[in-house]
C-alpha cells in the first residue's frame, strides 16, 4: 500500500520534471533576459556604430542622399586630417594630462580620507562621511558660478589668473570626483572585517602601515573601480572646460571637438565623428584591461567566508 | 613573568555599562577561560586587555606594568580572532611574519621562528598558500601560528573555535591545549561554550551581566558553584532547579519539594541550612547525574521515589529522563537498561550528598 503510494508519487514527480516548474521558470527568465539584453545592446551600440560608419565617409558622401547605414566608398581621410592637425593632438594631450593628474590627486585624497572616515572613529566622523556624499549631490551646473567668483577673488587678491588654463581643470575636476571616490572607498573599506585592522594593530602596524600594507591591497578592486570612475568623469567632463577655458591651446577633447569642428552653422560631421570615436577609445581600453580586477573580489579568504 | 591583573575595570558605552568593575589576577603561564552568555562582557574584557577598547575606569597591568594607555602593539600580546582575521593578500608565511617584519626582526630570525611555529602547528607544507586556499581548521592554525611567532607575554583568544564544525572544534580544542603545554604562555581565552571552558582552563572565570560570578578550577565550579547562575551555566544537561522549602520534622531537617515528596537533608549540611527553615524562595539544585534509577544497594543520603516519566532521551551510554515535580521540569540520568518509558511511572533515586541549596532572592548558593 505504502510502496504503491510512493511509486505513484515518484512517477508523478518524474513526469513533472519534463516541464518541471523550476526549470521552466528558469528557461523563461533566460529568454526574457536575452530579449532585453539584446534590445539594450542594440539601443546603446547603434550610436557608436553610426559614428564609425560616418567617420569612414567623405563629406560629399555624408551629405549625399544615400543609405546612411552603408559606406559606399570608405576613406580614412577624416582620420588622417584630424591626426595631422596639431590642434586635435593638443586637445588629446591636454585631456590625457588633466585626466591622469585628476586620477592621481583624487585617489590620493579619497583613499586616505575614506580610511579615516571608515576606520578611525573620531568625533563627527559619521556626519563628515554623510557630508562628503551630500557635496556629491550638488550639481556641477550650480557649482561653476561660485567657482567663477572664487577664481575672480584669487585673481584680485593674489594676482594669479586661473581662468583659461588647462591645468586649472586639475584643481576643478576633483571637486566632482573626490566626494564620489571617497564615498565608494568608504563603502569598500567598511566591508573589510574590523578584525583585520585590529590584527594589524596588535601586530604592531601604525595607521599608515595598516592602510598601505593591509587596506590598499585588500581593497584593490574598490580602488580600481574608483579610479575608472574618476578617469571617466575627468575625460568626459564638458561643462567646466567649456566655462573655464577658451583659447584653442587650452581646450580639452570634448570641448575642443565641439568648438573647433563646428564653425558657425557648418558641421564637419566626418571629423566630429572621428574625433569623438578616437576620444572614446582611452576609457574603453582602460575598462577592458581593468574589468577583471573590477569584478574580482580579493577579500575572499580573509575571514570565515 | 607575565601575570595579568585587572583592578576594578569598568567599560561604559555611552550610558551602558558593559563591564561593571571586575577584579582578576591571572598568574604567569596560566590558562584562563572567560565564559558566559552573549553580552556578559567577556569579549569586552579581553579586548580591553588587548588594548582594542579603552577602559572607562580601573587598571589593567601586564607583567607588573599598568598598560591602561599603552597601545596594543606595545603591550606584547598576541590575539587570535573568531574569524581568524588573516591578511587575504599574503600567504601563510607572510601572514605569520608580518608582525616580526614590522618590528624589524632580522630575516633569518623571522625564518627560524616561522618555521618553528609551523612545525608546532603542523602547517609547514601550507606556508606558501593564500588564506582562501585553506580550510577553516587550517586558517585557525595559521592564526595561532601568527600569535606564536611573536613570542608574546600573553595570548588572547576570542572565541577561536566558534566558526568550526563540531568535530573540528573538539580536535582544535585538544590542539590548543597541546600548544599551551608546549609554549606555556599566559593565556586568556574567551568562549560561550562551557564545555570548551571546562576542558581547556586551569581556572574558569564565569561572567554574567558585566560582573564576575565566580573564579575557580573547572572542578570547583562544577561541584561547588557559588551562585545559581554558575550552577545553571556549568554542566550539560543543566542542573535541576526545584522550588522547595526546609522544614524541621521530628528533630530532623527535611527539604520538602511537594506535598507528597520530602527528603532528609544530609547530616553534614543540617548546621548550614537550619537558619533557613521556613524561608520562601528556596531552590534545591541537583545535577541530573544525582537522579538515577533505583538500585538494590542504597548508599547514605540516597532516597527512592516514584514519578511518571514525561520524555525519554536515549544517549547510548545513558538515558536522560524528564519528569515534573510540583511544576518544575527535572532531568535524570538513568541506566539505558533501567526500562524508562514515557508516560509510565518509574522508581528513581535522588542522591542528596551533592545537593545545593539556593536562595532565589539573592541568587547565592547557601
Amino acid at each position: 500500500m505504502a510502496d504503491a503510494a510512493i511509486a505513484a508519487r515518484t512517477a508523478s514527480t518524474r513526469s513533472r520534471t519534463g516541464y518541471g516548474s523550476i526549470s521552466r521558470d528558469r528557461r523563461w527568465a533566460l529568454r526574457w533576459s536575452y530579449f532585453f539584453l539584446v534590445l539594450f545592446a542594440i539601443f546603446f551600440l547603434l550610436p557608436p556604430l553610426y559614428m564609425l560608419i560616418t567617420s569612414l565617409k567623405s563629406s560629399a558622401e555624408i551629405s549625399a542622399a544615400t543609405n546612411p547605414w552603408w559606406v559606399y566608398s570608405p576613406t580614412l581621410s577624416n582620420y588622417i586630417e584630424l591626426l595631422t592637425q596639431n590642434q586635435y593632438l593638443t586637445f588629446f594631450r591636454n585631456s590625457a594630462i588633466v585626466s591622469v593628474f585628476v586620477v592621481v590627486i583624487t585617489m590620493s585624497i579619497s583613499v586616505i580620507a575614506a580610511f579615516a572616515l571608515a576606520r578611525m572613529r573620531f568625533w563627527g566622523s559619521a556626519t563628515l562621511a554623510t557630508g562628503v556624499f551630500l557635496t556629491y549631490l550638488v550639481p556641477e551646473t550650480l557649482l561653476f558660478i561660485p567657482l567663477f567668483k572664487m577664481f575672480a577673488w584669487v585673481n584680485e587678491t593674489f594676482d594669479i589668473q586661473l581662468m583659461n588654463h588647462w591645468w586649472t581643470l586639475m584643481i576643478l575636476y576633483p571637486t566632482l570626483t573626490v566626494p564620489f571616490a571617497t564615498w565608494i572607498m568608504i563603502g569598500y573599506f567598511a566591508s573589510i572585517p574590523k578584525e583585520l585592522d585590529e590584527a594589524a594593530l596588535i601586530d604592531g602596524a601604525s595607521w599608515m602601515q595598516t592602510l598601505t600594507k593591509i587596506f590598499i591591497p585588500v581593497a584593490l578592486p574598490g580602488i580600481i573601480a574608483a579610479t575608472i570612475f574618476t578617469f571617466t568623469v575627468a575625460w568626459a567632463q564638458f561643462l567646466y572646460p567649456l566655462a573655464f577655458t577658451t583659447s584653442t591651446t587650452e581646450l580639452v577633447l570634448p570641448v575642443g571637438i565641439v568648438t573647433t569642428l563646428i564653425k558657425g552653422d557648418v558641421f564637419n560631421w566626418g571629423q566630429i565623428m572621428t574625433g569623438a570615436l578616437l576620444g572614446a577609445a582611452p576609457p574603453l581600453i582602460i575598462y577592458a584591461f581593468l574589468m577583471d580586477y573590477y569584478i574580482a573580489g580579493l577579500t575572499a579568504g580573509a575571514t570565515k567566508g | 613573568m607575565a601575570q595579568v591583573t585587572l583592578r576594578k575595570v569598568i567599560k561604559k558605552y555611552d550610558e551602558v555599562l558593559a563591564v561593571r568593575g571586575i577584579d582578576l589576577d591571572i598568574t604567569d603561564k596560566e590558562f584562563i577561560v572567560l565564559v558566559g552568555p552573549s553580552g556578559c562582557g567577556k569579549s569586552t574584557t579581553l579586548r580591553m586587555i588587548a588594548g582594542l577598547e579603552e577602559i572607562s575606569d580601573g587598571d589593567i597591568a601586564i607583567g607588573g606594568h599598568v598598560v591602561n594607555d599603552v597601545p596594543p602593539k606595545d603591550r606584547d600580546i598576541a590575539m587570535v580572532f573568531q574569524n581568524y582575521a588573516l591578511y587575504p593578500h599574503m600567504n601563510v608565511y607572510e601572514n605569520m611574519s608580518f608582525g616580526l617584519k614590522l618590528k624589524r626582526t632580522p630575516k633569518d630570525e623571522i625564518d627560524r621562528r616561522v618555521k618553528q611555529a609551523a612545525q608546532i602547528l603542523d602547517i609547514t607544507e601550507l606556508l606558501d598558500r593564500k588564506p582562501k586556499q585553506l580550510s577553516g581548521g587550517q586558517r585557525q592554525r595559521v592564526a595561532m601560528g601568527r600569535a606564536i611567532v611573536r613570542d608574546p607575554k600573553v595570548f588572547l583568544f576570542d572565541e577561536p573555535l566558534s566558526n568550526l564544525d563540531a568535530k573540528l572544534r573538539v580536535q582544535m580544542r585538544t590542539e590548543i591545549k597541546k600548544v599551551h603545554q608546549k609554549v606555556r604562555t599566559t593565556t586568556v581565552y574567551v568562549t560561550h561554550d562551557q564545555v570548551e571552558a571546562m576542558t581547556l582552563a586551569d581556572r574558569v572565570v564565569v561572567m554574567n551581566a558585566g560582573l564576575i560570578e565566580q573564579v575557580g578550577s573547572p572542578n570547583d565550579l562544577y561541584h561547588s558553584p557559588a551562585t545559581k547562575f554558575v550552577a545553571g551555566f556549568i554542566g550539560s544537561p543543566a542542573m535541576n532547579f526545584i522550588p522547595c522549602h526546609l522544614e524541621q520534622a521530628a528533630g530532623a531537617l527535611r527539604v520538602r519539594l511537594s506535598d507528597t515528596l520530602a527528603f532528609p537533608v544530609p547530616a553534614d549540611r543540617t548546621a548550614r541550612y537550619t537558619s533557613h527553615v521556613g524561608k520562601a524562595n528556596l531552590i534545591l539544585g541537583l545535577r541530573p547525574e544525582h537522579i538515577i534509577e533505583t538500585r538494590p544497594h542504597i548508599e547514605p543520603n540516597q532516597h527512592d521515589f516514584e514519578n511518571v516519566i514525561d520524555v525519554v532521551e536515549p544517549m547510548g551510554m545513558e538515558t536522560l529522563v524528564y519528569f515534573t515535580i510540583a511544576g518544575a521540569e527535572i532531568c535524570g540520568r538513568v541506566n539505558p537498561n533501567a526500562g524508562a518509558t514515557a508516560g509510565k511511572p518509574m522508581k528513581l533515586r535522588a542522591d542528596l550528598s551533592n545537593m545545593h541549596m539556593i536562595d532565589d532572592g539573592t541568587g547565592k548558593v547557601l
